[in-house]
């Protein structure tokens, strides 16, 4: 009994620590380019999209099957698996946190659970055919859709607005932004919160805690919701900067252009049943708004940048999951010494960011020559 | 497999007309509401019939465009 209340304390307190990553990994995809356009300053940002996630954590009490969805055998995931899963996941968001490149956390924590089960259950627990279908087709797919309505809607934003009095034009498309902004980041608060609560209760069912078929537990619902919204209200400012001012200038009717393509794309395939990524939606939309503004400048080497740290997401917090599920299936030292290497790991993380800090104060300005460049040749 | 592709294209589709409509009537708001003198009473010149009918068509098109993201943020909050 010690040993299994030890394990899920230690799988709770790990998915709330996944959840803090997501929220400040993801505070880009609503935000960044309502910061780039100053429709909103930096901090009122963060807070408002916070704010958006938590309420949207309580708005939808359906829980996320999102972790089982077939990938993996449930019926063969122990809380070990999890555990390591999660470990894999909050790595690899700090690495792409660290690069200021927006990798998607739930592909994240897909590939954690993936390695951490294919280690500790078998090759056969593993179901690629799904993994294909409802990961890597959309992942390929999700960008694509949202560049290309992007485009079309940024283009025809700029056709219909250049005879309008220029400070008329922008004062209203950065109002109309902050609405489509808001949008994105309540919808985030009810798809990702969610993914952490379902890992949480899957948790205690498996624990014994919970009977099976129940619901998550308020307290569940709270910690969930506030992890993901604080780690949103800290901002990942590198990733923001990244998607604001790294792929193209963003200008007001092309960052309302891209978040509300964004917004489209993620209801109309949440209510099609279609799960895709909000970082590759977003990253997508903002990519298309570059290119419909005639002589906008689109960065393709941070563009490729981003694309192959998508392609990296699943195989490196696979092999993360998978290790660590290897030594934390060696019973609760294991277990500890996992969570101690994470632990420091992410002060180390830390600590490397302090070297070049991006913030609330600096998130505009274009930084040192190729940014995220040098970072990534630091970190990799 | 097919099914996939078949989604996609519906995500696709929906989500293409949609923003179009948006923009499209979002950018003849601001547009209208530009000519209409941007909110702010232009000082000296009285406000013609024209720029009444520009603010009203913005006032639509605007409205429109709430009702649009309130059918969102229905979508988001399931039952």
């Amino acid at each position: 009994m010690d040993s299994v209340s030890f394990l899920l304390v230690a799988v709770i307190l790990t998915a709330l620590a996944f959840d803090f990553t997501n929220g400040f990994h993801d505070t880009a995809n609503s935000m960044a380019t309502s910061i780039a356009t100053g429709a909103l300053s930096p901090r009122l940002a963060v807070l408002v999209a916070a704010v958006l996630n938590l309420a949207g954590a309580f708005l939808s009490t359906e829980v996320a099957k999102t972790i089982s969805n077939g990938i993996v055998d449930d019926v063969k995931v122990s809380p070990v698996m999890i555990f390591a899963g999660l470990i894999g996941a909050i790595l690899w968001n700090m690495i792409t946190w660290l690069a200021g490149l927006p990798s998607s956390s739930s592909h994240a924590l897909f590939g954690g659970l993936i390695g951490a089960v294919w280690v500790g259950a078998g090759e056969s627990a593993v179901r690629f055919t799904a993994i294909v279908r409802k990961i890597v087709i959309p992942a390929v797919a999700s960008p694509v859709v949202a560049c290309v309505v992007a485009m079309l809607a940024t283009y025809l934003a700029y056709v219909i607005t250049h005879r309008a009095a220029a400070p008329a034009a922008r004062k209203g498309f950065r109002a109309g932004q902050v609405g489509s902004a808001s949008l994105v980041a309540l919808a985030h608060g009810t798809n990702d919160a969610q993914k952490t609560m379902g890992v949480i209760t899957l948790t205690l069912i498996a624990g014994g805690v919970l009977g099976h078929g129940s619901g998550p537990p308020w307290w569940v619902v709270l910690s969930a919701g506030l992890a993901i919204s604080l780690g949103t209200y800290a901002g990942g400012w590198r990733v923001i900067r990244t998607m604001g001012k790294g792929l193209t200038d963003i200008q007001p009717p092309q960052g309302f252009a891209a978040e509300t393509s964004a917004t489209a794309v993620i209801l109309a395939s949440s209510h099609l049943g279609f799960p895709l990524s909000t970082t590759q939606v977003c990253t997508g939309s903002i990519l298309g708004a570059g290119l419909g503004r005639r002589l906008a400048h689109v960065r393709w080497g941070i563009a490729g940048r981003i694309a192959v740290s998508w392609l990296l997401t699943l195989p490196a917090a696979a092999a993360v999951g998978g290790v660590a599920a290897w030594v934390a299936g060696q019973g609760n030292t294991g277990v500890a010494l996992v969570a101690g290497v994470a632990v420091a790991a992410a002060v180390g993380f830390y600590v490397l960011s302090r070297r070049r800090p991006v913030n609330p104060d600096n998130v505009n300005e274009p930084g040192a020559p190729e940014p995220a460049g040098r970072t990534l040749d630091t970190t990799v | 497999m097919g099914t996939t592709w078949g989604t996609i294209g519906g995500v696709f589709g929906v989500s293409l007309g949609v923003t179009v409509l948006v923009v499209v009537l979002f950018s003849l708001g601001v547009t209208a509401w530009a000519r209409a003198g941007g909110g702010t009473p232009r000082h000296g010149a009285r406000r013609g019939r024209l720029d009444t009918v520009a603010a009203a068509a913005a006032v639509v098109c605007f409205a429109a465009c709430l009702a649009i993201a309130a059918y969102g943020i229905e979508l988001i909050i399931p039952g």
